[in-house]
Parts: structure tokens; C-alpha cells; sequence
């Protein structure tokens, strides 16, 4: 077989290996722990014999394995099973929040990442000159920033000092998209401060590395312009790792979301992960936290696969 | 040697709040959880930064939140340094099935976000601090796994390693008088950065409710305890905040002095 | 005649911010007013030794300051116009079409994401020079010119799908294709293996000759330039030592360094008489972990007590893997190694304390050979310590004998590795060895990182050393003036296997086999006409067969 279908095969079992494992951890490893559905839903006061009939109920007296099967089965037919707090269908819970989320940081990784690597580009341009020392030093202190700190800075200039938004983000089925969109701006607008710095500075650092090659050197002694140099030499290059560094960063971009939407208040899949944390749902945090860990390990999974693609040693082999 | 500015300020700002984390029973005026004004007062002579939400002195409060704040990241910082650095140099200098095993569960540890791990787990765990300290420590000990075996294999195969072991030395002095100077630097610096880390996860973590109970309060807890008033535009939530900016920042600029340090005593530049 | 100066450089000052570890950055300059002037059509040679500037110099022809050098003093005059000081758009407008450059590692100056012949054509259609087809065709002759394989489809290989020795040729082509006034060669052979060296040099010089174009061939190496170049200016620390024609500087040196750089390699040593071994390695066959080839086959030695035995062979020969074979850090999968009248535990770990004591090595780069946390005291210190138990004012003084030694001196003992030059480290090195009181030290490369001069200076340590201490040494290199100068016995190896061994007067006399023949006439020699008579030798050698 072509050595580099062999490698991309290799990349996704992988994939979807760790992705197994996680599964297990997910589920299994946290059995394992000290703790009771079944307490938890009945709380301390629970009698001995209702906590039994639960148990029972919930199938919680079979082998641990048994039961990870079955979650795992359900999971693959798009059965999540039910919650514990109201008995509501997982499933169809997450349905519509699982879009709001997407949509959020779908905004936001559209501004973010090209304007990360314009950023980038400007600050490995002028590295070591004033327009890269100016991006540097305020990507710098917001790279110090999580997100929630960031947050109510920016709510509080937005809608106090200068206020232009609600500090609610509220999106609900039938709203048109501007309307959508204008809700969702200031939570956006935080998730892309987040997420822009080290994305920024990772683009910075990857085109900073091609441009120190022997090869741009050369180009450079070939008389060319700057801007053949760039776009003939350096970029084909850069391509791989600044894509492998965006790719990254929305993965990093997904637990970014879990907060800033509890801070807006949004109503979607990380909100909903965060309350049922709070009230010890576990089904549901399983659900959804496996979720979270297949688009960051998805994510992960294309960075590895564009790298390999745009290698030309792998590409075109001797 | 001269200590650049930004390294300057970055020491005495972190010596600061290390003082007052440690003396803050003494620098406190009011008590951690007592209600000894109104809501949401402005800054007065009485109370300089003002009241919260139900009316605690905001100074007190964020005085003993850089205690807990700050020995809740310590701690955490603490046990990921011991437990990745030591399995990290193990994996290293033993290589074989001890460093496949090692390298293979950590990979699956940071195969997903280390905050997503934190809640799976933390809806099954009691909520108190010793387990905010166990789970902080051992999700950032794999980091630190990483960077401290990546570090060791790299020295592992230099030449004067090889011609440690070739003169006949012992495990000991190969770790301890070969390796380990060599990779100090950077693991200082490391260490900087695993504790803003920890900052930053102790302080999210309160917010969502999920890090350390009322009473007592860190900094994450009181912005999350005090975000409500900014609607009204009151902004007692925002010093928390800005004290846990101040405090990563400031650390922040440490490491990277540290961290610049050691790749010009490498010879990192013009060498 | 004034038409035909094509470069006049004047005055030339170059300087460069320089930044020592742990001091504040400081400014250095590299060039001291040189003036350089070069005829339409001539090869001016650039010679010295590391530092002395003839990389900075060379590129100043382009006007081109490499990593934050700058160009601060003087004129320098192309094609009758001063380009020290021109704009941006104006020097673009010259390089890569009135000059282009060779850079010693082609291998990283081409692009990876690129078909080689899009890479040699590409200044020709930049600068309007000629149409696509036209540069094509002029490529593919340049390729022929330059004796490249399959010179009509080679252009659509990318960089990674070629050798080394190839690569450096395409690069040529790519320098030539545009038809420039003047190209810069810049060690364009040394990273290559001796016997590809010699064709990529004859089909440089071929085609300097043919296109007419004027070279500045800069390099290190003056048996080298004396093949190509017309004239050779000889520098030191940035400033000129001498210039003159190729013949008046290899023949008849005015200057004394000069001279000490044409007698470099000349050292010889009078070969000692056969003798009992104290290494004996036989039939020893090895091969990496995870690997399923030999990389040693068959191998079988002696080395006499206090003599030297030289491994001599390119890269992938398999000489250093046979040092990791006799010093146990990659056990041989069969064979026998006897050292000092007992056989020696094929592993590292099943081997005595004496075992490991009697057996010394030195590295070819002493850099990564010392711990850079350890001062020099602790570094030679510590084998007093371990294998004879010295310690303080006995092992400090026992430190100072070896410092002595090795011609070093008082006050080197506190000081840490990276404050010392490169030649003091190396010593620095052989003084750790030889505190173990070794029997044997095996020297893998240990000369060629150096310059010819300081590595004339270890070679003539390490033989004074052995006549004081008798100690014998395995000698591994590529450069046979070492062999020449350092060893009494000698093996040839070539992909694993030995393929001449014996007494060196033995071995280096005829008849030949056919790869010592090659790798002995690869030897680049300090006379006119060298390279002209060997490739006609092997052309009618070629044509016998």
C-alpha cells in the first residue's frame, strides 16, 4: 500500500482507538470511584430498602462491564439514556444545545482564526519590531486570562462603560440568524480574545521557523521580491503547521466554550454539562464530557492528518 | 547579572502576594465571613475596596482568597511537579515497558481537556479541597510527565552521558550529578507555568460552583458570588478577577525570565 | 583593462551584534577593511580557517548580510557600481541574475515543497530573463554539463528524491542557469563524503570553464582550491594575510601563516614494527536493534600495545558502530573481543571495573562530550576519584599534572566547558581519558570538527602522549592525511566490512583494490593539476575496462 494511506489509516484507527478508551475511562474509570447513583438520586436520608429497589431498577447490580457494553451499544443507536434528575431523554436534550454550542464556536473560530494568522503573519513579518512587540505584550497578558476573568471584563466595558450589548446571551428555536448572531456577539467576542493569543503566537512561531530556513535564504539571494518569497517559499511550508496550530487551538476552543457559557448564561451543551455536574447527573456528564472528548480528539486527529498530507517527503516517497 | 524590569516587577509583585497569603489572618481587617456593611458599598474609608453581595469587606475576602487561592495552586503545582517529574526521568532512564505504559496512559489523560476530566470527575467525588488538590495535581502531573522526559531523554543521549555510564558510573550519580543540572532550568521554569495553571483551573473551577464551598471563598469563588452586581454595575466582581490576572501575569513574567535565562546559558543564541 | 573588473571591493568593514551567554550583547567586527578585486572570467579563491570571515566576505558580493551582519564600511563595486549601500529593489535586481550563490548544505536550501526544476528555472522567468521552455532546456544541458543521472527527468524530482552529492550539483545548475557574471561558492563540497567530493568538484570546475562565469570559491580546505581557483587570497580574523596566484601561494608562501597552513597534514610518523596485540577483535558481526542488516560483517583486528591502528571510511562504512561494538554499548551479535590477554563480556554491563577503566574514548565533538555543569576540575577529576579513589588536594594536584599534560596550564581547572576554545576542549577530553590510565582510547573522529591547524596541534599531543605513556589507539576518521600522520597500522572499510587491512606502508602502497584505489586517489592533494590528472586516469582506466 502507498506509504501515506498506510500512515492516514494508521492516524484514524488510532483515533478511534483512543476515542474506545476514552469511552471506557469515561465510564468505567469513573465507577471506580467512591460513590452511588443510586444514593445520589435518593440523597443521604434515603432507606436501605428504596435505595435496593432503585438499584434494581437501574440495573445498577450488574457487572460493571455488562453495563459498559450496554451504555456503549446505546450510544452507537444514538440512545444517551435518560437523565437522573428528571428522567429526560439525554438524547434529545442535547440535540438543539449541541447546535447552539457549534454555533457559538463556529463564530467565534470564524473572526478567530483568520485573524489570528493575519496577527501572525504581521508579528513573524516584523519580529523583533515594534508591530511585533505591541501584539506580543497584549497577547502576552490575555494569554494569562481564563476565560471567565476575561468575560466580566469584557461585559463590563461592553455593557457598562460602553454599553452596546446585553450581558445575557439568549438564543432560542425560531430566532432568525442576525438575531442569533447579534445575541451571541459579546460571548464571541470573549471566546476569541481567549483563544486568539495562543493561537496567534503558535502561527507566529510556526512562520517564524519556516522563514529561519537555508531555503528562504536562498530565495532571498534569487533577487525575488518579498512577496514571492513569501507566497512561492515560505508558504507552502507554513501551511502544515499553522493549520496543525489552528486545529489545536479549537480544540482548546471547546473547553473555552464550556465556561463562557455559563458566564452569558447560554442555553447549550456546556451549561448543560456544568449543571449536571452540580447535581451529580451522571449519565448525562458521561454523555456529554464524551462528546467534548470526541471533537477534541477529532480535532487533534485532522491537525496530525494535514501535517501528514502536506509533507512532501510522504507525499512524493524516494 | 541584570535582572531585566519585567522580571523585576514580576518577583516583587509574586513576593507580594506570597506575603500576603501567608500573613493574611494578620493584614486582614475584617474576618473572612462576616457581614459588617451594606450591600455592594462603595470604597470608604471603613471598607477601601468596598462590600459584596451580602455585604463582607471585599479587602478581607480577597486577602484570605490569595490564602486559599494561592495554597490550593501551591499544593496542587506541588504534587504534579513530584509524581510527572519523577515518573518522567523513570520513563526516560529505564525506557522499555515501565515508559510505553507510562507514555500510553498519559497520552490518554491528555487526550481529552484536562477541565472536561475535572468535571466527569468531580460529579461523582466529594467536593472539598484535599480532592481539588488531588485531581488538580495528578490532571496537570501529566504535563509535566511529558516535558520532564522529553527534557531527560534529550540529555540521556548526549556523549557525556554515554561516557558516564562507559567510565562504569552508577544509576545515582548518571541521574543526579549528569542529568538532572542539566535539566534544572527548565523545569524551574515549568514549574512557574504549572502553577498559573493551577491558578487558573482552582479559579474556574470555583466559578462554576464546582472548586471551593461558601464560606470560605477563593478568588474564582468570589467572582462567581459577586458577578450578578454587574448588571447593576457594581464592580466588585471584577477585583477578584483582576487579582487573578495580576497574579498570572505576574508569575507568568518570572518563567519567562527563567525560561530565556536557560536557553542563553545553552548557547541558545549566537553560542 | 578596466572593463574587465568585474567585482572591486575597497575598504570592506563588516560587523555583527554578538551575544555571549550571560553578558549583555556586545558589537564585534568580523572584517577589517578588505579590498578584493576580481577580473571577468577569474576563480578567486577564499581561503582561512573558521572566523576568519570569507563567508561574510563572499556574500558581501551580493551585498547580502547573513543573521543580523551587517555591511557598515567601504565600497564594494559591481559591474562598475556600488551596491554596499543600494536600495532593496536594486539589489533584488542583481542577485540571482549578475550574482548567484552555492551554499555548502543544498540539501536545506532547496525547498522541500518544490520539483527541483522549478527551483533552477525560477530566476531565469523572474527576472525576464528567458522564456519557460528556454530555461528548461538550459537546465537540462547544465544538468547533463554537470554529469547528473537522467538529465531530462531529474528536474521533475523534489529535493528529498536526490543524494547529497547530486543535490549540490543541481544547485550549481541553478546558480549557472541564469547565465550571471559572478557565482559564489561556499564550501560547496565539504559536507560531502571524499569520493563524491571529487566528482562534484570536477563538474564544478567543468562548468566555471565552460560558461565563462568569474567564482569566488570559498572553502577551508586549500588542496581544494588550489583545483579550481585562479588566484587564492588567504584570510585570518577578517583581515587579508596574503594574495596571490594559485601556483605563488601553494608553491612559494610569502606569509608564515601561509605556509603553516600549506605544510598542514604533512605531519608523518615513522610506522613502529608489528607487535603482540592488546586488542584483538574477531570476526565480529553487529547490527542495530529493530534493524534486520549488518552494519558490521565479519570484522577482524589487532591492535598492538602502544601503537595505533587508523579505521579509515566514509559515512555508513560502519567505523564508528564498531567503537560502540568494542567499548559494549552495542553487544556484537557474534564475534570475540579479547583486550589485554582476557575476553571481554560482549555487553557493557557484564564488564569489570578494570574492563571499563583500561578502555578510554575520546568524541569528535567535545561540546556535547563534557557536561556543560561541571567545571573542567570535576570533568577529569572524576575518574581520579572513581577508579583510584584521589581526592581533594591529592586529586587537584593529580588534576593539575594532567592540565599540564596536555599543555594547558594553571587556572583551567574552575572553568566550565563553553568558556573554553575548541581545541582546549577537545584536550580537555584526552586529559579525561588518560586520568583512567587506559590501556586503549579509542578516538572516533576526534580531529574533524577542528580546524587544520589546531588539529595538527592534537595529533601531535596524542603522539607525544602515546611515546610517554604507550598507550595504543583506535583511530577512527575519514581523512587520510590523519591516517598518514598518526597511525601504524590501517583498515579500510567500506559498507561493514573490512577491505584492506595491514601495516601502513602496506596498505597505503600498490596494488590496490578497487575502493582503497578510489578513496585514496579521492584525496584532494596540495598541487596544480591534481584533480585534471586523476579524472583522466580514471576516464582511461574507464575506458580499459
Amino acid at each position: 500500500m502507498h506509504l501515506i494511506v498506510r500512515l492516514l489509516v494508521q492516524r484514524v484507527a488510532l483515533g478511534l482507538l483512543l476515542l474506545l478508551a476514552v469511552s471506557a475511562v469515561i465510564f468505567l474509570g469513573v465507577e471506580a470511584l467512591p460513590g452511588d447513583t443510586a444514593q445520589a438520586i435518593l440523597g443521604q436520608s434515603a432507606t436501605p430498602q428504596a435505595l435496593a429497589n432503585l438499584r434494581e431498577k437501574l440495573g445498577l447490580n450488574e457487572p460493571p462491564l455488562t453495563r459498559y457494553f450496554a451504555w456503549l451499544g446505546g450510544i452507537l443507536t444514538g440512545d444517551l439514556g435518560k437523565a437522573l434528575t428528571n428522567g429526560a431523554d439525554i438524547a434529545q436534550s442535547i440535540g438543539q444545545r449541541l447546535g447552539n454550542t457549534l454555533f457559538l464556536a463556529g463564530c467565534a473560530a470564524a473572526i478567530a482564526v483568520p485573524l489570528a494568522i493575519i496577527l501572525g503573519l504581521i508579528a513573524a513579518r516584523y519580529a523583533g519590531r515594534w508591530p511585533d512587540k505591541v501584539i506580543s505584550g497584549i497577547t502576552l497578558s490575555t494569554v494569562s486570562l481564563p476565560e471567565f476573568v476575561a468575560a466580566y471584563f469584557v461585559i463590563y466595558l461592553l455593557t457598562q462603560l460602553i454599553p452596546v450589548f446585553q450581558p445575557v446571551a439568549m438564543v432560542f428555536p425560531g430566532m432568525g440568524f442576525w438575531a442569533k448572531l447579534h445575541a451571541v456577539a459579546l460571548p464571541v467576542i470573549v471566546l476569541v480574545l481567549v483563544v486568539l493569543a495562543h493561537m496567534m503566537r503558535m502561527t507566529r512561531a510556526a512562520i517564524l521557523n519556516v522563514m529561519q530556513s537555508a531555503y528562504i535564504e536562498t530565495a532571498e539571494l534569487k533577487g525575488l521580491s518579498p512577496m514571492a518569497v513569501v507566497w512561492r517559499h515560505a508558504f507552502p511550508n507554513a501551511i502544515a503547521p499553522v493549520v496543525s496550530v489552528v486545529m489545536l487551538n479549537l480544540a482548546y476552543l471547546v473547553v473555552g466554550v464550556v465556561v463562557v457559557e455559563v458566564v452569558f448564561g447560554y442555553n447549550a451543551l456546556g451549561q448543560y454539562l456544568v449543571d449536571h455536574v452540580t447535581k451529580r447527573d451522571l449519565p448525562v456528564v458521561q454523555a456529554v464530557g464524551l462528546i467534548f472528548a470526541a471533537v477534541y480528539i477529532f480535532l487533534n486527529m485532522a491537525a496530525d492528518i494535514i501535517g501528514i498530507l502536506a509533507n512532501p517527503r510522504l507525499r512524493h516517497p524516494k | 547579572m541584570r535582572i531585566p524590569i519585567s522580571a523585576l516587577i514580576g518577583l516583587v509583585l509574586t513576593g507580594g502576594f506570597l506575603f500576603i497569603a501567608v500573613f493574611a489572618h494578620l493584614i486582614a481587617p475584617y474576618p473572612i465571613d462576616a457581614p459588617v456593611g451594606g450591600v455592594w458599598e462603595g470604597p470608604s474609608a471603613q471598607f477601601w475596596l468596598g462590600t459584596d453581595t451580602i455585604g463582607r469587606d471585599i479587602l478581607s475576602r480577597l486577602i484570605y482568597g490569595a490564602q486559599i487561592t494561592i495554597f490550593v495552586a501551591l499544593a496542587s503545582s506541588v504534587l504534579a511537579f513530584s509524581l510527572g517529574a519523577f515518573l518522567g526521568f523513570l520513563a526516560a532512564v529505564k525506557g522499555g515497558w515501565i515508559d510505553q505504559l507510562l507514555s500510553r496512559a498519559v497520552d490518554l489523560v491528555m487526550a481529552i481537556p484536562a477541565l472536561i476530566v475535572a468535571l466527569v470527575l468531580l460529579s461523582v467525588l466529594p467536593l472539598n479541597l484535599t480532592v481539588l488538590i488531588l485531581v488538580i495535581g495528578v490532571l496537570d502531573s501529566t504535563r509535566v510527565f511529558r516535558l520532564s522526559r522529553a527534557v531527560a531523554a534529550d540529555i540521556a543521549v548526549m556523549e557525556y552521558v554515554e561516557a558516564a555510564r562507559l567510565r562504569g558510573e552508577k544509576g545515582g550519580w548518571v541521574i543526579f550529578r549528569e542529568i538532572l543540572p542539566n535539566a534544572l532550568s527548565p523545569l524551574v521554569a515549568e514549574f512557574g507555568l504549572r502553577f498559573i495553571f493551577a491558578v487558573l483551573f482552582i479559579s474556574t473551577l470555583s466559578f462554576l460552583g464546582l472548586g471551593v464551598q461558601p464560606p470560605l471563598a477563593d478568588w474564582g469563588g468570589m467572582v462567581k458570588e459577586n458577578k450578578d452586581g454587574l448588571i447593576y454595575g457594581k464592580s466588585a466582581a471584577l477585583l477578584p478577577a483582576g487579582a487573578i490576572a495580576a497574579l498570572a501575569i505576574s508569575v507568568n513574567l518570572v518563567a519567562d525570565w527563567i525560561l530565556t535565562r536557560t536557553s542563553s546559558l545553552k548557547g541558545g543564541r549566537g553560542g | 583593462m578596466a572593463d574587465d573588473l568585474l567585482l572591486d571591493i575597497k575598504g570592506l568593514v563588516i560587523e555583527a551584534t554578538a551575544y555571549p551567554p550571560g553578558e549583555p550583547p556586545k558589537e564585534v567586527t568580523l572584517v577589517h577593511g578588505v579590498d578584493l578585486q576580481l577580473q571577468r572570467g577569474r576563480v578567486l579563491g577564499l581561503i582561512g580557517e573558521s572566523g576568519a570571515g570569507k563567508s561574510t566576505i563572499g556574500l558581501s558580493a551580493m551585498s547580502y548580510g547573513r543573521g543580523g551582519v551587517r555591511l557598515t564600511g567601504g565600497t564594494i563595486r559591481l559591474n562598475g557600481r556600488d551596491i554596499r549601500t543600494a536600495p532593496p529593489a536594486a539589489l533584488r535586481a542583481l542577485r540571482g541574475r549578475e550574482v548567484t550563490y552555492v551554499s555548502q548544505s543544498a540539501a536545506a536550501s532547496f525547498n522541500p515543497a518544490k520539483r527541483l526544476m522549478e527551483q533552477v528555472i525560477e530566476t531565469s522567468l523572474s527576472h525576464g530573463l528567458m522564456g519557460r521552455a528556454e530555461a528548461e532546456a538550459r537546465a537540462v544541458a547544465l544538468f547533463r554539463k554537470l554529469g547528473l543521472p537522467s538529465p531530462e527527468t531529474i528536474g521533475r524530482r523534489y529535493p528529498h528524491q536526490v543524494s547529497g552529492g547530486q543535490l549540490q550539483r543541481v544547485m550549481t545548475a541553478m546558480a549557472l542557469c541564469p547565465k550571471p557574471d559572478l557565482v559564489i561558492f561556499d564550501e560547496p563540497t565539504t559536507a560531502l563524503d571524499v569520493t563524491t567530493q571529487i566528482d562534484v568538484l570536477a563538474a564544478i570546475k567543468e562548468a566555471i570553464r565552460d560558461t565563462q562565469v568569474a567564482a569566488l570559491y570559498i572553502t577551508h580546505d586549500l588542496a581544494v582550491v588550489a583545483q579550481v581557483a585562479d588566484d587564492i587570497m588567504v584570510l585570518r580574523h577578517g583581515r587579508m594575510v596574503e594574495l596571490g596566484t594559485t601556483d605563488q601561494v601553494i608553491n612559494a608562501p610569502r606569509e608564515d601563516y601561509t605556509r603553516a597552513l600549506v605544510s598542514v597534514r604533512s605531519l608523518e610518523h615513522a610506522e613502529k614494527p608489528p607487535a603482540p596485540p592488546v586488542l584483538s577483535i574477531q570476526n565480529v558481526t553487529a547490527r542495530y536493534r529493530g534493524t534486520n542488516f549488518d552494519v558490521l560483517k565479519n570484522v577482524s583486528l589487532d591492535l598492538p600495545a602502544g601503537q595505533t591502528l587508523a579505521v579509515v571510511g566514509e559515512s555508513g562504512s560502519g567505523k564508528s558502530t564498531l567503537a560502540r561494538a568494542i567499548t559494549g554499548l552495542l553487544p556484537p551479535r557474534s564475534g570475540r573481543i579479547t583486550f589485554a590477554g582476557r575476553t571481554l563480556s560482549n555487553d557493557m554491563a557484564g564488564r569489570s571495573r578494570d574492563d571499563l577503566r583500561e578502555i578510554q574514548m575520546i568524541y569528535q565533538m567535545a561540546d556535547t562530550a563534557m557536561n556543560p555543569r561541571q567545571t573542567v576540575g570535576t570533568i577529569i577529576g572524576r575518574p581520579l576519584e572513581l577508579y583510584f579513589g584521589l581526592k581533594g588536594a591529592e586529586r587537584d594536584r593529580r588534576v593539575q599534572e594532567l592540565l599540564d599534560q596536555i599543555e594547558m596550564g594553571k587556572g583551567f581547572a574552575a572553568r566550565y566547558p563553553a568558556e573554553l576554545s575548541g581545541g582546549q576542549k577537545q584536550r580537555v577530553c584526552i586529559a579525561r581519558a588518560l586520568a583512567a590510565k587506559p590501556k586503549l582510547i579509542i578516538c572516533d573522529e576526534v580531529t574533524s570538527a577542528l580546524d587544520p591547524l589546531v588539529a595538527d596541534g592534537i595529533l601531535k599531543l596524542l603522539l607525544n602522549l602515546q611515546a610517554e605513556s604507550q598507550v595504543a589507539y583506535l583511530f577512527i576518521t575519514h581523512d587520510l592525511a590523519t591516517v598518514r600522520a598518526i597511525s601504524d597500522k590501517i583498515a579500510v572499510m567500506f559498507k561493514g566490512a573490512v577491505v584492506r587491512y595491514g601495516q601502513k606502508s602496506d596498505v597505503l602502497a600498490p596494488p590496490f583494490d578497487d575502493y582503497t584505489d578510489l578513496l585514496l586517489s579521492s584525496v584532494p592533494e596540495m598541487e596544480l593539476g591534481w584533480l585534471e590528472r586523476v579524472i583522466a586516469h580514471r576516464r582511461m582506466v574507464g575506458a580499459g575496462n
